[in-house]
């Protein structure tokens, strides 16, 4: 059976395992007994954002239990207001937003002393608008887009310079219409995603050549129609999401061919365990299963909750943060 | 002054230097889930730094345990973050630290955590460090020209310890081995546009485009060297489609290939449309079919023929 609007035919394409995938994250999430998940344990708080959004979009959520996860993440919050990406860790940037974002996916984003943590990324805001990841001073876009998603989530955007913190942006946007993890850096699609997701979220989008970078990013796109993150390298399934969110965040997604993409995605799938790979073929993990979800949610696989470009949270997720409870 | 790496691997528990210590286990929260099976020196190694961490203990065998820790996992930054504060009041070799961060690099060359360290050395040791710094990070990229945290270190050091005088060469050396390699095409724009040797964009622009037209004549189908075409005359579009020398490079391959561009249109209904670049962008729509919307797009955007 066809979808008219998108020309999808079961019978042409594989499928999504989806049960494959709830198991594989669960298996995960419970019983961390492989020495892999132990060298991770400093970003599970990362890795809790990936595999909970995975699941939510999955209609899965209510798999895993709420409470033990919100208390574990509390108790990951320092006293500087930053949360550690694990118990016995330092506060981040980085794990402040995954801990926020899973907060907003259980709908308990009321267990936070907003100013607490809103104080603590203020702190992190620099002179020139930039921002740091955390008291040893990286600066970094990634950082910028960390800082802007999360304020925004607390409805608290107007505690930082905003202005500055636009500034500061666009002062990496490169000859190529894309931009790089500080100025002068290299146009990258995961930096490019950090850049105009900052901006779509404080409202200036109008700074960003939609049609020079509309173009650069749609030739992200390979001839397996999985897409790189730039020029001359490999495709990989987590760029199906930076490139992808990016592309319809301005507006040009339809300059990708998104069924070959589908594929591409489809076709990093481990059918037999579980989970997602960067390549057809390579050893699944949390992070990429999560950015061929996503991906396959923006590209509006059937079966998939909606996901916010913007914010990588389901849109019920947003919608009810900015719209009412 | 630190003792070698190499302490054997001996557990820690049977070490008469950690016999005070109680090392302390993972908590897993207020809930714990399943029991972890751990790795057992990474398990005991951890416990002992979490014991450490936690009392704060800022003496030589805390800096030794965590280069054991680093060397373990050098992906957990909290390590890296008790080393620094570690460091200080030992007021440590900080050139050994540069060797100790380069042996973990070797593997590791894409590691947040260990960039940011390095940076936060050099930062102590200044100029004096330069050159060793850009021969490292060439080195690097000798085994990955694109490694993006390599070339972000790169730039940073060009930029606070300076040493631009070889850059131009060194981008011209890499994109002779490569000239498909992206990031060397951005450092020469960063090269041109910021060395304080070179007079900017306007002074270099001549030279500049000479070097380019000859890049895209050699392959034209590289998109590094039209884009960088394009980011030399960033805000005088004028000049550049006044440019004769990149006009002429522009229509060259057009007018001798037209032949193949008509081979290429297999439409049998459909006449080639006169006007050039219509009909590439038609040709286009068919051929790279995965972009089909853009070359729709950019033919309706041109301008009508006369």
């Amino acid at each position: 059976m066809a979808d008219a609007s998108f020309g999808f035919s079961t019978l042409q394409m594989g499928e999504l395992a989806i049960g494959k995938h709830v198991q594989y994250i669960l298996s995960v999430e419970k019983k961390k007994d492989s020495f892999e998940s132990v060298v991770m344990d400093h970003l599970r708080m990362n890795g809790a954002y990936w595999g909970l959004t995975t699941l939510d979009l999955l209609g899965k959520l209510d798999s895993v239990n709420a409470d033990e996860v919100i208390s574990w993440i509390m108790t990951c919050q320092h006293e500087s207001g930053g949360f550690s990406g694990n118990i016995g860790h330092d506060p981040h940037i980085l794990y402040t937003l995954s801990a926020v974002q899973v907060l907003a996916l259980f709908n308990k984003l009321d267990v936070l002393d907003i100013d607490k943590v809103a104080t603590y990324i203020t702190g992190l805001q620099n002179e020139d608008g930039s921002f740091s990841g955390d008291m040893w001073g990286e600066v970094d876009t990634r950082f910028s887009y960390i800082a802007i998603c999360c304020l925004s989530i607390l409805r608290c955007l107007d505690k930082i310079n905003v202005e500055k913190a636009v500034s500061y942006i666009l002062s990496c946007k490169n000859l190529d219409g894309g931009f790089g993890c500080t100025p002068g850096g290299e146009s990258h699609a995961g930096q490019i995603f950090c850049c105009v997701g900052a901006l779509a979220i404080m409202g200036s989008l109008h700074h960003v050549d939609k049609d020079l970078l509309g173009w650069w990013l749609c030739e992200r796109q390979v001839k397996s129609g999985g897409l790189n993150g730039r020029p001359e390298k490999l495709p990989d399934v987590c760029y199906s999401w930076w490139v992808l969110s990016s592309l319809i965040m301005i507006d040009r997604v339809h300059w990708i061919d998104k069924e070959k993409l589908v594929k591409f995605i489809l076709d990093c799938q481990d059918l037999e365990n579980g989970g997602i790979s960067d390549r057809p073929d390579d050893a699944v993990d949390v992070f990429h299963t999560y950015f061929g979800v996503a991906g396959l949610s923006l590209l509006e696989y059937p079966g998939l909750k909606a996901i916010d470009p913007a914010y990588a949270l389901p849109v019920n997720v947003v919608n009810r943060i900015f719209f009412g409870r | 002054m630190e003792s070698s790496e190499d302490d054997g691997g001996e557990p820690l528990s049977r070490l008469a230097e950690w016999r005070d210590v109680t090392p302390l286990p993972q908590d897993d929260g207020p809930n714990p889930v399943a029991p972890i099976a751990y790795k057992e020196e990474f398990r005991e190694t951890m416990d002992y730094f979490r014991a450490i961490y936690k009392a704060d203990e800022r003496s030589p065998r805390a800096l030794r345990l965590t280069r054991r820790a680093i060397h373990l996992n050098p992906g957990n930054y909290t390590v890296w973050h008790f080393r620094r504060l570690v460091l200080e009041p030992l007021n440590s070799d900080l050139d050994e630290e540069l060797d100790f961060i380069q042996r973990i690099a070797n593997s590791n060359s894409k590691n947040y955590q260990l960039w940011h360290h390095r940076r936060w050395v050099v930062e102590r040791l200044g100029t004096n460090v330069r050159a060793k710094e850009l021969h490292l990070i060439k080195s690097i990229l000798s085994l990955d020209a694109k490694n993006y945290h390599a070339w972000s270190h790169r730039q940073w050091v060009l930029q606070a310890l300076g040493g631009w005088e070889d850059e131009l060469d060194y981008c011209q050396q890499l994109l002779e081995e490569d000239i498909f390699n992206n990031s060397a095409w951005n450092q020469r724009y960063f090269v041109v546009t910021r060395s304080p040797f070179l007079g900017g964009l306007t002074a270099m622009r001549a030279s500049e485009v000479r070097y380019t037209v000859e890049a895209i004549l050699a392959n034209p189908n590289n998109e590094c060297p039209w884009r960088y075409l394009r980011g030399l005359y960033k805000d005088d579009i004028e000049s550049l489609v006044n440019n004769h020398e990149i006009s002429s490079v522009c229509l060259k391959p057009c007018q001798e290939f037209r032949d193949a561009v008509v081979a290429l249109w297999t439409s049998d209904s459909l006449p080639l449309d006169p006007d050039l670049a219509t009909a590439i962008c038609g040709i286009l729509e068919h051929v790279d079919s995965m972009r089909a919307s853009y070359w729709i797009w950019r033919k309706n955007k041109l301008p009508v023929a006369a």
